[in-house]
């Protein structure tokens, strides 16, 4: 295959990010393709029965297992996925932690975000003096 | 509409001149259980001289897919009447059940050719094992090894309307 601007792409072994339906958040991996519009993924560490999902509902992550078959069994996929530390590595990734802090974000009360406020205005306060500080 | 495999099994009535008649057995792939009998006497009546007053049905049945988390090709053979005349076709899908080939047929015969339930006859349902036995390119495409491709132009969902930023697609 040439040479391809894209970098992720629909394959055996992609890690995706389930984005709609009841199990929407967790990870899971593309274990068969099915057609332009389904794949069969299978999410064994993080709580996702193996079934077809249309690529419409999934977001592709950076992440692939390298070396999964093609139409692996789940226990198959399990183990490689803790074999390649697969789990930890999707929780330390930039995106995984945004989504995590802005669920934390959006479960806060009204006191929650006004306690916030004062900490980011503490913040503010700090940098500035030092600043001035540096710069005087 | 959800489609499913039906086996029924029916005869016609035991009669003086022959007590033991002939029992039939059809799989029938309907979205139910109605359907599935009315389709039965609808093909039993072509095929032999029993009708539904005549006979009975001795049972109905929905088959299972053995392995509904396997993905099988499927070679489906039907005949369909169009507006002007009767056709026979072979098609292909890559699906998990034989019940999800046919119901992804019907609405290909819906999309192609505006084909109703009613106009389609399936009269072959087999499962295509070995690749090279795969006729359709639509189908063997998706069978190269290490068969891999991007998603470009995805449109996420705007928070609303109107959007300071232009979204980008790919």
């Amino acid at each position: 295959m040439p040479e391809s601007n894209f970098k992720r792409f629909v394959e055996v072994g992609r890690v995706v990010l389930v984005n709609d339906g009841p199990l929407a958040g967790k990870i899971a991996v593309i274990a068969e393709i099915i057609d332009h519009n389904r794949a069969i993924i299978d999410g064994p560490t993080s709580g996702i029965p193996r079934q077809s999902f249309p690529y419409k509902h999934l977001l592709l992550t950076p992440l692939k297992l390298t070396k999964l078959p093609r139409a692996a069994g789940t226990g198959i996929v399990r183990k490689l996925v803790e074999q390649e530390g697969i789990v930890e590595k999707w929780d330390k990734s930039a995106w995984a932690q945004k989504r995590v802090m802005k669920e934390k974000r959006r479960s806060l009360s009204d006191f929650g975000r006004f306690k916030v406020m004062l900490a980011k205005k503490q913040r503010r306060d700090v940098v500035r003096k030092a600043v001035k500080k540096a710069s005087a | 509409m959800g489609i499913q495999e039906f086996q029924v099994i029916g005869r016609h009535l035991p009669t003086e001149s022959d007590p033991n008649p002939k029992i039939y057995r059809m799989r029938i792939f309907a979205p139910n259980e109605v359907v599935a009998k009315s389709r039965f006497w609808y093909f039993l009546r072509q095929l032999s001289k029993v009708k539904k007053a005549s006979g009975e049905i001795i049972g109905v049945n929905v088959i299972l897919e053995k392995r509904p988390l396997r993905v099988k090709n499927f070679g489906i053979w039907l005949r369909y009447d169009s507006r002007s005349g009767t056709h026979n076709m072979y098609k292909e899908f890559r699906e998990l059940s034989r019940a999800d080939a046919v119901k992804s047929l019907y609405q290909d015969m819906a999309a192609r050719h505006r084909a109703r339930f009613r106009s389609i006859h399936i009269l072959r349902v087999v499962e295509v094992e070995k690749a090279d036995d795969i006729r359709r390119p639509y189908i063997k495409q998706l069978l190269t090894p290490n068969l891999k491709f991007p998603l470009p132009h995805r449109i996420r969902k705007a928070r609303s309307t109107f959007v300071a930023k232009r979204p980008s697609t790919f």
